[in-house]
């Protein structure tokens, strides 16, 4: 398994969880991460660096001859007036979310057609539903995460691997830390089950989109709350 | 052996790969002279795709060099790279060359 942005937050608890299941995983960031476990690989490296992402694989696909799940979890959001939004953030943004994500698909999907079946598991957000003031740029680029997703489905199934999205409300983590507390509120009062996302209410979906009986299940975004 | 004879072996290993998974009647000769794509070539769309991936990898493997070989440059090129087995052979060698060097 492959899960990108697996220095903290999600990518962490991600890391954290599928290791007690039992997976060897491959994860990266652009800092050294901070803790270890037998079975974890980390890479440092931008996810949208197409040499760096290439030359990961190839070691990834020299030491394990297969990768079975890709977990596209890195993602940044900068939450802004869209009038005082400079375009090195969008770029930024853009390049995390939207570059990184198809930069590990397509590098994925390249293992895993050898053996003719993979997950890809990507993130979109309910910002993007929602429509959310402030997070012009952050919820388009996950909106190009839902488009990339569904037509990524559409071009990886002659090789059997599906490519799925999990729309997670806010969860707790480093990437909502900056954003005030009367919008988050008012987040939460929008959504039709008043609290904030558990870590355990993403997995639960991922886990949903990675059992094998799910080759049935491609292109499709869950949205956790909307 | 000469980097050139060395791509000849990748690329029709790399035929070898894809010929494994098409029906009989389907399978690329692994020669020079096969035309690959466009007018008489024998290849899908999608075969073609699977044939440049797996090329790319067998690349990277054998050298240690990493090439893209359906960029912007390929798809201006005045003779397609993809038109036989001999364009897409020079055209690797090229990249190769260009990387290394």
């Amino acid at each position: 398994m492959l899960i990108t942005g697996s220095r903290k937050g999600i990518g962490r608890n991600l890391v954290e969880y599928y290791i007690e299941k039992g997976y060897v995983i491959y994860g990266c960031s652009r800092e050294a991460a901070d803790y270890s476990y037998p079975g974890y690989h980390h890479y440092c490296l931008d996810v949208a660096d197409e040499q760096k992402v290439r030359q990961m694989f190839a070691e990834l696909l020299k030491s394990q001859g297969r990768l079975d799940i890709l977990i596209n979890n890195a993602g940044i959001a900068s939450m802004n007036h869209a009038l005082l939004t400079p375009v090195a953030t969008v770029q930024k943004i853009f390049s995390t979310n939207v570059v990184g994500s198809f930069l590990f698909a397509r590098e994925a999907a390249k293992v895993m057609m050898k053996r003719k079946t993979g997950r890809i598991v990507n993130f979109a957000t309910v910002a993007t539903p929602m429509k959310l003031a402030g997070e012009a740029i952050y919820a388009s680029s996950k909106a190009a995460i839902v488009t990339l997703t569904q037509i990524l489905a559409r071009e990886f199934a002659d090789y059997n691997i599906t490519v799925n999205a999990v729309g997670p409300t806010p969860v707790l983590t480093d990437l909502i830390r900056s954003v005030p507390q009367d919008k988050m509120d008012a987040l939460l009062r929008q959504q039709a089950i008043h609290r904030f996302g558990e870590f355990s209410d993403i997995t639960n979906v991922i886990d949903f989109f990675i059992r094998p009986e799910s080759d049935f299940v491609t292109g499709q975004v869950l949205y956790l709350e909307e | 052996m000469n980097i050139e004879s060395r791509i000849d072996q990748l690329l029709f290993a790399a035929i070898e790969e894809i010929n494994e998974h098409l029906p009989a009647g389907q399978k690329i000769q692994a020669e020079k002279s096969t035309q690959l794509f466009g007018h008489r070539g024998v290849l899908d769309s999608l075969t073609l795709v699977n044939l440049i991936v797996v090329t790319e990898q067998k690349v990277q493997e054998a050298l240690n060099v990493v090439i893209t070989l359906a960029d912007e440059r390929a798809m201006s090129q005045k003779n397609s790279p993809f038109k036989s087995v001999e364009s897409l052979a020079n055209y690797i060698v090229l990249l190769v060359k260009e990387k290394t060097n």
